[in-house]
């Protein structure tokens, strides 16, 4: 595991280049009532087991170049963590989110596509998808994750 | 201080010491040679809130160790399964789960009512030691590290380290846990109930893989026969003798991470001794939650666990997959 603090070094492979991305991790407060608590945690594509263990292998095989993860809380009450999962690619992003999908979902406008859940919400965004996941369900839930998400797409 | 020789040798005698005297509790919960597996369901467990009832959940404990061993007092009931020498002043390590994070991992309140009950039949706090890959999944579980053996310990193998020459079966070659090689007499093995991507299940066996120092190695082929390879290893087979595992609450689809939009409450404790028989419930389990949401099998999507029958061929042993030599109880 590679940890950092605040920064995720993003690899454009389509691109060929190497670019570094800006922090994708809301401060606290950045987004009302959201509380970042404790260190951003960075993976290498390589190391990701350590993080995922057996759901890494799908995110390997769609060019997951590194994972960085946060966990927060709003208002003190309900718990959630952060994934952006930086892809070699859009495809990579969009191939994740399309997997996971079920027919409960609903859409969101949000990066290049968007759904949530009671308790989660996914995005992707250029080669960037993001979980947000909130481990207890509370009324309010939906909404409070859904505008953290939009703080994250902002940093991205 | 003793030689990784001498730990790694003492281990096997009391492994050896270990499986001849709970042989005697497995003989006593099988039934005409069937390997016996408790499902013991409460569904009312959560109450009224999102967290299981500490006292439900100590109840349906109580309730699957008296269907598995036969002894309705709790401490006839666990003195059948706990070996006399260990009994006695051996560690017996609580190997939890929590590695899918706060919302899918070994609940504690399940973790507490062992330790709980675990004293109650003599066992000293500082020999039960609730243990996991680190802090983080120790947390993730609702748990506190812990050294002091005045007190319960609780701590991972990012304290205790790994043997520093690998063990090997078959295709596994791993580095073990010191916790496992060299402080536990026996362990509970306390996994929680997933559904794996790549293995297809993750239960009894699997949850062997927060023992190594890198699982990643194990993971070809869906893990197979990598798990089944794994349990071999002498000091893993023979200390790993006991499971309650936690079926609480579970993910059907996408884990081993949480996804809460595939939660399910199975409100559940399955416990058994046999591995193998115990996996094969619990594949059962999940595809019957993945029936029951419209979703196909495990099978039919490419993930069914195929590890499970590897475990049972004749090569492993390590138990039955066999339906009709599963003494199955729902209590």
């Amino acid at each position: 595991m590679v940890a950092m603090a605040c920064m995720i070094a993003a690899v454009v492979a389509g691109a060929g280049c190497k670019k570094k991305a800006a922090n994708p991790f809301p401060a606290t407060n950045a987004v009302a009532g959201w509380e970042k608590a404790g260190d951003t945690r960075t993976f290498a594509a390589k190391d990701l087991w350590q993080y995922i263990d057996g759901e890494a292998e799908q995110y390997i095989k769609a060019g997951v170049v590194s994972t960085s993860t946060a966990d927060y809380k709003f208002q003190g009450k309900i718990e959630a963590t952060v994934d952006v999962y930086t892809m070699g690619g859009a495809a990579g992003a969009r191939q994740i989110l399309e997997t996971g999908q079920t027919g409960d979902a609903k859409s969101l406008s949000l990066g290049d596509a968007g759904i949530a859940y009671a308790q989660s919400v996914s995005f992707r965004k250029g080669p960037y998808l993001v979980r947000v996941v909130a481990y207890d369900a509370a009324p309010g839930t939906q909404e409070a994750l859904i505008a953290l998400a939009h703080g994250v797409e902002a940093k991205l | 201080m003793k030689s990784r020789r001498e730990f790694l040798k003492e281990a096997a005698a009391s492994a050896v010491l270990l499986g001849a005297a709970e042989d005697l509790a497995l003989a006593a919960a099988s039934q005409a040679g069937k390997s016996k597996v408790v499902v013991a369901r409460d569904a009312s467990l959560h109450g009224a809130g999102t967290q299981p009832d500490e006292q439900r959940v100590l109840n349906l404990l109580d309730k699957a160790m008296a269907a598995y061993t036969g002894h309705d007092k709790p401490a006839a009931a666990w003195k059948s399964v706990i070996p006399p020498k260990v009994l006695a002043g051996g560690v017996i390590g609580l190997k939890v789960n929590g590695l899918g994070g706060r919302g899918i991992s070994t609940h504690a309140v399940l973790i507490l009512a062992v330790a709980e009950r675990l004293q109650q039949v003599g066992v000293k706090p500082g020999n039960i030691l609730v243990w996991d890959r680190g802090a983080r999944d120790l947390a993730a579980c609702g748990m506190t590290v812990n050294t002091d053996s005045s007190r319960m310990r609780c701590f991972g193998n990012d304290v205790a380290g790994y043997e520093d020459e690998p063990s090997s079966w078959g295709a596994a070659h791993v580095k073990l846990a010191k916790i496992l090689t060299r402080e536990c007499a026996m362990v509970i093995n306390m996994p929680i109930l997933k559904d794996h991507g790549m293995a297809g299940v993750t239960f009894a066996m699997k949850n062997m893989y927060g023992v190594v120092e890198r699982p990643s190695d194990l993971h070809a082929n869906r893990c197979n026969p990598g798990v089944a390879d794994l349990n071999c290893i002498p000091v893993v087979r023979d200390k790993v003798r006991f499971t309650i595992g936690d079926a609480i609450s579970s993910v059907y689809d996408g884990g081993p991470g949480f996804h809460p939009e595939r939660l399910w409450y199975p409100n559940a404790l399955v416990v058994g001794s046999d591995r193998v028989a115990l996996d094969y419930t619990a594949w059962q389990m999940l595809d019957r939650q993945r029936a029951a949401v419209k979703m196909p099998s495990l099978e039919a999507v490419g993930h069914a666990p195929n590890y499970i029958a590897t475990a049972a061929d004749a090569a492993h042993r390590l138990g039955t997959c066999d339906p009709s030599r599963i003494h199955l109880v729902e209590a």
